[in-house]
């Protein structure tokens, strides 16, 4: 009986477009949503993925990884000093403002790294040397850089080329790869010493301090005991990934509104596929009475439109997660919205639409049990 | 002519294949109360083709339901090919039906968007055969009511007549031994009319089997072995023989 339900609901061009339609449509949104979702969760620590250290030490409170509250020079030896530390190097980060060579503003992350060891350095770099940083006024930056900094009338910068950094000149020894920043601002790799000249003084200036553990200490033990000795605040990396993603749901209104986009694609496939699914068993109800006239049992009939509704689940999850893919396929290499596609993504918008489809087929279940086979004799 | 409500004695051996005693259905509760069968005997014997007739609400489709098992009755017995249904589970009385009863419906209540043969076969699937032998058995009833070549068109693409002789070959596709007939002929032209009946005639003489149509055609009643004709809920008179002869040349 199960091919003759496929073809029952197939045969119904209109119903079965509509309903495939409408579940791709509330996968589509669910998956591209929560992916452009995780994406963003991805940039507020990517930060982190781009320096690369095992321990973060940063004024007291601080709340996640994009915030800066600036330190003292000395606290930079007081880590040092603590038992378990191998190495501690501080690193300046701000947003600061550059001028491409046609005079306009943009705005860039400025890092500055440990002279001596270039440690926080960026994760691959596509041209030029990194070693050069400890030469003056040398700055690397990433593709973002290169795409923002180019002037509008020029053509595309490239090693060797200058820009300004807060009037002062800013030359490029390197281009390198990151990961971008939550802030949307391009990186630009300075050396420790060079930052601080680019950056407006200020009382305090260094940024954070970043620390390896001694081999064979373990990385948590090693993280409170930098804390307890200096009263500072110290996050191992996965700690400080996990309190930056905490902070943005609690604090903007960025989980709200993707939330809010999730569910509403979840109602409108409740409703769409609900609705189209009742009324096909309304429509259907006549043969339906005709089937049970002729033998067939609510529990066969019921097989039948479960059948039904999960053929048209499948389908529409299908194409739902199917379109959000090559959505990200194109998206993905202009590197906006974000887009992280997970397993974890892709199961949740499953469940959700195997509940719709439970949903639709108890509706139509429900009334097939109702349903007295008699109906078929009134004319 | 038999008197209201008798059950007529048949000289011949043949058995009987549908008995309802003393049947009562209510439809409703208070102001919207109707009772459509007010204590009605009923019987049809193996080999007959047995019409009910009778005018608008008198009951006749009523006692067609009770009996095919498919509305529950308030008080009386129903015995069909010897099962009694009293105090069958719904789940027992719709095996029932799937094995032993064939249905044509006054609108044919074929599915459009499955073909003829699948619309066909359909109750063989029904009671567990195999598609490829259904699809198979399916085709072949189809040749035998004059519609081969049109297995695999769907319903809405035959005409009226050709559409019930594709009920009439899915009421027979499980070799039932009641077919149960809602108006078989009330949508059709006259000859097609009288083309279904001559299957349905056919249909009825296979041993063991029996047709109970109810009809308002009175171009179908010289097909009868015998007619039941209802009143207000209750069986006015039953006809066979002579008496039968005399109330169809009334009509013809």
């Amino acid at each position: 009986m199960f091919h003759l339900a496929l073809k029952m609901l197939m045969g119904d061009r209109a119903k079965y477009i509509m309903l495939v339609g409408g579940l791709t449509f509330a996968a589509l949104l669910m998956t591209q949503q929560n992916a452009v979702f995780q994406g963003l969760l991805s940039w507020t620590t990517s930060h982190l993925r781009n320096m690369r250290a095992s321990i973060w030490v940063v004024e007291a409170h601080v709340d996640y990884a994009n915030e800066t509250k600036p330190l003292r020079d000395t606290d930079v030896n007081r880590v040092r000093s603590v038992k378990g530390v191998d190495f501690a190097v501080p690193m300046y980060q701000g947003i600061l403002k550059a001028k491409d060579s046609d005079g306009a503003d943009k705005q860039i992350m400025l890092i500055g790294l440990h002279g001596a060891t270039l440690f926080g350095r960026p994760p691959q770099m596509l041209a030029g040397s990194l070693q050069q940083l400890r030469l003056p006024n040398t700055v690397v930056i990433d593709e973002l850089g290169v795409q923002r900094l180019t002037a509008k009338s020029k053509r595309t910068i490239r090693i060797g080329d200058t820009f300004e950094i807060n009037d002062r000149e800013a030359r490029i020894v390197g281009i390198c790869r990151t990961e971008r920043h939550f802030f949307g601002y391009p990186y630009v790799f300075s050396s420790y010493d060079q930052a601080l000249q680019y950056a407006p003084r200020q009382r305090k200036m260094l940024s954070v301090i970043l620390a390896e553990p001694k081999p064979g200490a373990a990385i948590s033990d090693v993280a409170l005991a930098i804390q307890r000795e200096t009263g500072l605040k110290a996050y191992t990396s996965e700690e400080f990934a996990k309190v930056t993603v905490e902070y943005i749901w609690k604090n903007t209104g960025i989980p709200m509104s993707f939330m809010t986009t999730i569910i509403l694609g979840f109602i409108v496939g409740v409703a769409v596929s609900g609705q189209t699914f009742f009324s096909f068993v309304l429509e259907n109800l006549r043969h339906l009475g005709a089937l049970k006239a002729m033998g067939a049992s609510t529990w066969t009939l019921s097989r039948m439109l479960l059948l039904q509704a999960f053929t048209v689940g499948t389908i529409g999850y299908g194409m739902g997660v199917g379109l959000a893919a090559l959505f990200g396929f194109a998206v993905l290499p202009v590197g906006q919205p974000p887009f992280l596609l997970e397993a974890g993504s892709m199961i949740k918008t499953a469940v959700a639409i195997v509940i719709m489809c439970c949903f639709s087929a108890l509706l139509g279940i429900r009334k097939v049990a109702r349903l007295e086979p008699a109906i078929v004799f009134r004319g | 002519m038999s008197s209201s409500s008798s059950i007529p004695t048949d000289s011949t051996t043949s058995k009987t294949a549908v008995r309802v005693r003393d049947v009562t259905k209510t439809f409703g509760t208070g102001d919207g109360r109707t009772v459509a069968l007010k204590g009605v005997d009923f019987e049809t014997r193996e080999g007959e083709l047995h019409l009910v007739v009778g005018p608008s609400g008198c009951g006749k489709t009523t006692l067609l339901s009770v009996v095919a098992g498919t509305l529950d009755w308030d008080a009386g017995e129903i015995d069909v090919l010897g099962t009694r249904l009293n105090g069958m589970k719904k789940g027992a009385v719709t095996a029932f039906r799937g094995r032993h009863i064939g249905f044509i419906f006054q609108q044919f209540n074929l599915i459009p968007t499955l073909t003829c043969v699948e619309n066909v076969s359909v109750p063989l699937l029904l009671n567990g055969v195999h598609r490829r032998q259904a699809e198979s058995t399916a085709a072949e009833l189809l040749q035998r009511v004059g519609l081969g070549d049109k297995g695999r068109k769907h319903p809405t693409e035959l005409s009226g007549g050709q559409q019930q002789r594709v009920a009439i070959a899915r009421a027979l596709s499980h070799e039932p031994r009641l077919i149960i007939c809602d108006e078989p002929t009330s949508a059709l032209d006259r000859d097609t009319g009288h083309h279904i009946m001559d299957l349905l005639s056919t249909a009825a003489r296979a041993p063991g089997r029996c047709v109970i149509i109810v009809t308002h055609d009175p171009r179908t009643y010289g097909y009868a072995d015998r007619i039941t004709e209802m009143e207000d809920g209750r069986v006015r008179q039953v006809l066979d023989g002579d008496a039968l002869r005399h109330y169809v040349a009334q009509h013809a």
